[in-house]
């Protein structure tokens, strides 16, 4: 499991994260843009989303693709017995159609989105992972988005 | 020839720009023209392009993406709900409304074996804390009637942005391929 990251951050660190998430600057120049709003060199700019990137607090600068649009999605789990709960996971990991994975509480306790460019991709994708993995798939694809993911609003005390 | 117009990016630049930004935004002064110069476009095509998936909604948003984990916030859960189908927008929309969710999505039910329409996703620091947002949730709402499950996550497979990439066959792309933790 990750550590938290939180003590080891500075002023800097968490203007980035608070402001943005959203809004990044669609400009030539985005991250002297981003200097100037915060009053610093844009090195400086450049080497705290570095720093952030080398310590896994951030994944990436870019988009959040809305997946119900931008392709085929959905959620899905499985009944895995618990013993076998890391290595079916490890299988399923293995798919780059995979994005979120985790193990829940529930009698369904494997839970992981899938997304493919097509309908068809989506389904082959589902039935083999159902094959290798040995168990039936739960397929539970968006039908209305009432809250989409916008950021993520920290609490830094 | 000028390198300030913008011109039309063709099918193929597209899908190119759209794994490229789903690796990151480069991090240098021009990063819009980084990516210009590795799909053979230019700077003010690509930012344009971005800004219209922004505006058309294929992008939900730009920015920082972080992950949950590393700031502490290692719980969450899943709520889900039977909500009886003439209800299930009303009540989307007003958790919605309550500001106390991450997401709040209408999925089918799958009877015998899954009776949930409504799914939630609370973050936060602790269990402590998304089981008192939970209840926050509940009361406000006046959902105590609804049947209810919650599913704590406890273990993070896996968590990165979704690939839309065609499939293909190649052997770096096979589970088995992939596996390290064997």
């Amino acid at each position: 499991m990750t550590q938290d990251q939180s003590a080891t951050m500075t002023l800097l660190h968490k203007q980035l994260l608070d402001r943005f998430q959203r809004g990044f600057p669609l400009t030539p120049t985005p991250y002297q843009d981003i200097a100037n709003e915060l009053d610093c060199s844009e090195q400086e700019v450049l080497d705290a989303l570095a720093f952030l990137r080398e310590a896994a607090v951030i994944s990436r600068i870019g988009p959040v693709f809305n997946h119900a649009r931008a392709g085929s999605s959905t959620l899905a789990a499985m009944a895995v017995p618990a013993d076998e709960l890391d290595y079916v996971a490890e299988l399923v990991n293995g798919y780059k159609e995979v994005n979120h994975n985790y193990a829940r509480e529930h009698y369904y306790n494997l839970w992981f989105v899938v997304t493919a460019s097509d309908d068809l991709h989506l389904k082959r994708t589902l039935n083999e992972i159902s094959d290798v993995a040995g168990y039936p798939i739960l397929n539970l694809p968006m039908e209305k988005a009432y809250h989409i993911d916008l950021g993520f609003k920290l609490d830094w005390s | 020839m000028t390198t300030t117009n913008a011109h039309p990016m063709s099918a193929q630049q597209q899908t190119a720009l759209k794994a490229l930004i789903e690796e990151g935004l480069p991090l240098d002064s021009r990063p819009y023209a980084t990516l210009a110069q590795a799909i053979g476009s230019d700077e003010n095509s690509v930012i344009l392009t971005i800004s219209r998936w922004l505006s058309e909604g294929l992008i939900k948003r730009w920015g920082i993406v972080v992950k949950h984990h590393s700031v502490g916030y290692t719980a969450n859960a899943m709520i889900v709900w039977d909500v009886p189908d003439a209800q299930v927008d009303d009540i989307g929309e007003r958790i919605k409304a309550s500001g106390l969710v991450s997401l709040c999505y209408r999925r089918p039910r799958r009877a015998p074996y899954w009776n949930y329409n409504l799914f939630c996703m609370i973050h936060g620091k602790n269990r402590e804390e998304v089981t008192a947002q939970i209840d926050k949730l509940t009361f406000e709402l006046q959902l105590q009637h609804l049947s209810r499950n919650v599913l704590f996550s406890y273990r993070q497979y896996k968590q990165c942005g979704g690939h839309f990439l065609k499939r293909d066959t190649s052997v770096a792309s096979r589970p088995e391929a992939r596996l390290h933790h064997g």
